[in-house]
């Protein structure tokens, strides 16, 4: 049915298979998806060796996620990896929203523009891994091992012995770290008997690939009960080489291998697309959308990112988006404990931070279905007094729930945050993923988060030179194992300083987006998130802010 | 007395209050009768604009009688 040819990889034989007794390594990640490699890719960065083991030899097939938010696209910036996306994907940030036989209202996910990336871009998975795998390819340290089945795994107090299949037979590993990115059937998971619980909303929805030439805008279209689907919603999703993404919400009662024939998807399609519409299926399924999760994502040596851990419905975007978030906070750490910077209980924190993000997604998610899925009469009722209300008033417009688009999830509650002890409105609260803005470093225009590299990274806002004991303070804490390196941020191009980067705020855009004064200093993890912040540079306090963050007992 | 639902007697003219009210619905079905409350909820409800008050205004609907 698919259009398209999938690049397939080879599996060679490792020198693994042949060694007396299990070889020994540092970290497997198992499964090249989009969160396995982005992994993979951000620990071979920061230095660590590691085995990508895949049970297949290509991208995925299939309707799989397609939306990717700007958090997303800043990770794989970081990493080197985002021009082609941004070259193939398309770009948006207008929805419409339909009731019945009109428009209801529209929405635009990025109003303010200073941003590097835009609110989203629509590109197929299998673009995703094909172009994370060429980058992928190209780095020594990654080990990509296709055509790898892990079939069982036995955790040990200090990793764990991992069993894999091969075309060319069994053989198995000894690792200090295994990651599981399996997926939401996760055999890893399975294999270690672990708990995956939530609950299955009782509906189908039909999703359908289609490849045809259409003038509809580059928007995210949601219906309501339109007459063209008369009972459920619709939604239409441009994505890359004219594939458009339909989804159409079919029912409890209907028989999904009935409805997955052409025979029946053809009709609806043409009733939506209009009877002169020239399309091409590309790919077709139905699902049944549920919101589980693992209890702990941590279990020792073995951990869980990704769909494998976490089970959203697509509503939202929030599957793909909060597991390349997953990897974006488990690396840095994960490469820290390994160099002996940070103890094995900083990884404890990759468990709370991205638990609790889990049941942030679950919730918008759980909400959005709900609303799509009304559960009852009362429920359905207030569905549709907020759609017919929506139309005059604004203020039904913020209840209506097509699903609540991802959004990086500030880390709030993270105990690797030190709490504001200066006066704070606004700004970038710690836990919260730095801001982006316009600036010119290196005597070029460019982008904030582009001047931050992949270590703690200082952002002194200042107009005047730091006092000497200050600046020499400040270039001794990007000295050492965990440096943490400061960059002055000046409205003004010549307040360069001695032993620290410089920023030009040209547009004054970051000072305004991080409610800063001058001598304003926010610390970031090397994931980009706020850990800590002062209203004066205070080096002992940097000091301190980075052994929390790193879950060194200070 | 932004926090507390208020309960007290307020309304200048009740009667004329509940007789708009059953105007609003008259020849309406219950299906078209429950639509327009919810709608007339919704609205009031942003009017209030206190998750605290609107909270406390449930569980007194909730009461049993």
């Amino acid at each position: 049915m698919s259009s398209l040819t999938h690049p397939t990889y080879p599996y060679r034989r490792s020198p693994d298979q042949d060694a007396a007794r299990a070889a020994r390594h540092k970290v497997a990640v198992i499964g090249a998806g989009p969160v396995g490699l982005t992994l993979a890719i951000d620990l071979a960065r920061r230095g660590v060796r590691v085995i990508l083991l895949d049970d297949d030899n290509t991208v995925s097939v299939g309707s799989r996620a397609i939306c990717h938010a700007k958090r997303t696209l800043e990770i794989w910036s970081r990493l080197g990896c985002v021009k082609p996306m941004m070259a193939k994907g398309v770009t948006w940030r207008m929805g419409k929203v339909f009731f019945r036989d009109r428009p209801v209202f529209g929405f635009d996910l990025m109003p303010e523009g200073g941003n590097a990336f835009p609110a989203f871009i629509n590109l197929q998975q299998y673009h995703v891994e094909r172009i994370l795998v060429e980058a992928a390819l190209e780095i020594d340290r990654i080990d990509m091992r296709w055509s790898n089945r892990v079939v069982g795994i036995t955790p040990r107090t200090d990793g764990a012995s991992v069993e894999i299949e091969t075309p060319g037979g069994p053989y198995a590993i000894d690792v200090e770290w295994l990651i599981a990115c399996d997926g939401v059937r996760s055999p890893a998971r399975k294999m270690l008997g672990l708990d995956f619980r939530g609950k299955v909303f009782e509906d189908r929805f039909l999703i359908a690939d289609v490849k045809m030439k259409a003038d509809f805008p580059t928007e995210r279209w949601f219906w309501f009960q339109p007459p063209f689907h008369a009972g459920g919603s619709a939604l239409l999703h441009k994505q890359a080489d004219d594939v458009w993404r339909i989804d159409l919400q079919l029912g409890w009662s209907t028989d999904p291998e009935e409805e997955k024939k052409p025979e029946k998807v053809i009709p609806r399609l043409r009733s939506m697309l209009g009877p002169q519409a020239k399309f091409d299926l590309e790919w077709v399924s139905v699902y049944t959308f549920q919101c589980r999760r693992m209890e702990k994502f941590r279990h020792g040596r073995v951990i869980f990112a990704g769909d494998a851990a976490h089970q959203v419905s697509p509503f939202g975007a929030r599957g793909g988006n909060s597991g390349v978030q997953d990897a974006d906070n488990l690396a840095w750490k994960l490469a820290a404990v390994i160099s002996g910077d940070a103890p094995e209980s900083l990884i404890d924190s990759y468990g709370s931070e991205r638990e609790a993000a889990a049941d942030e997604n679950i919730r918008h998610s759980t909400r959005s279905t709900d609303f799509i899925t009304p559960k009852g009469d009362a429920s359905r009722l207030f569905r549709d007094a907020v759609l017919s209300l929506a139309r005059n008033h604004a203020f039904a417009r913020q209840m209506v729930n097509s699903g609540r688009l991802s959004t990086a999830t500030i880390l709030a509650d993270s105990p690797l945050n030190t709490p504001d002890r200066d006066d704070f409105e606004g700004g970038v609260i710690p836990g919260a993923p730095a801001a982006d803005a316009p600036v010119r470093y290196d005597d070029a225009p460019g982008w904030l988060l582009d001047a931050i590299d992949g270590g703690f990274t200082g952002l002194y806002f200042t107009d005047g030179a730091p006092s000497a004991n200050v600046a020499r303070a400040l270039a001794q804490l990007a000295e050492g194992p965990v440096p943490v390196r400061t960059l002055a941020i000046s409205q003004r191009p010549a307040m360069a300083h001695e032993g620290l980067g410089l920023v030009v705020d040209v547009e004054g855009l970051a000072a305004q987006r991080y409610g800063a004064r001058g001598g304003t200093y926010y610390l970031l993890r090397p994931d980009q998130h706020v850990t800590a912040r002062w209203r004066a540079p205070d080096p002992a306090a940097i000091a301190a802010a980075r052994e929390r963050a790193l879950a060194r007992k200070p | 007395m932004a926090d507390t639902l208020n309960a007290d007697p307020g309304l200048s003219d009740p009667d004329e209050l509940y007789a708009s009210l059953i105007e609003a619905h008259q020849g309406l079905s219950y299906e078209e009768s429950a639509a327009l409350n919810a709608k007339l909820v919704l609205l009031l409800a942003n009017h209030v604009d206190d998750v605290g008050v609107l909270r406390q205004a449930i569980r007194a609907a909730c009461e049993p009688e």
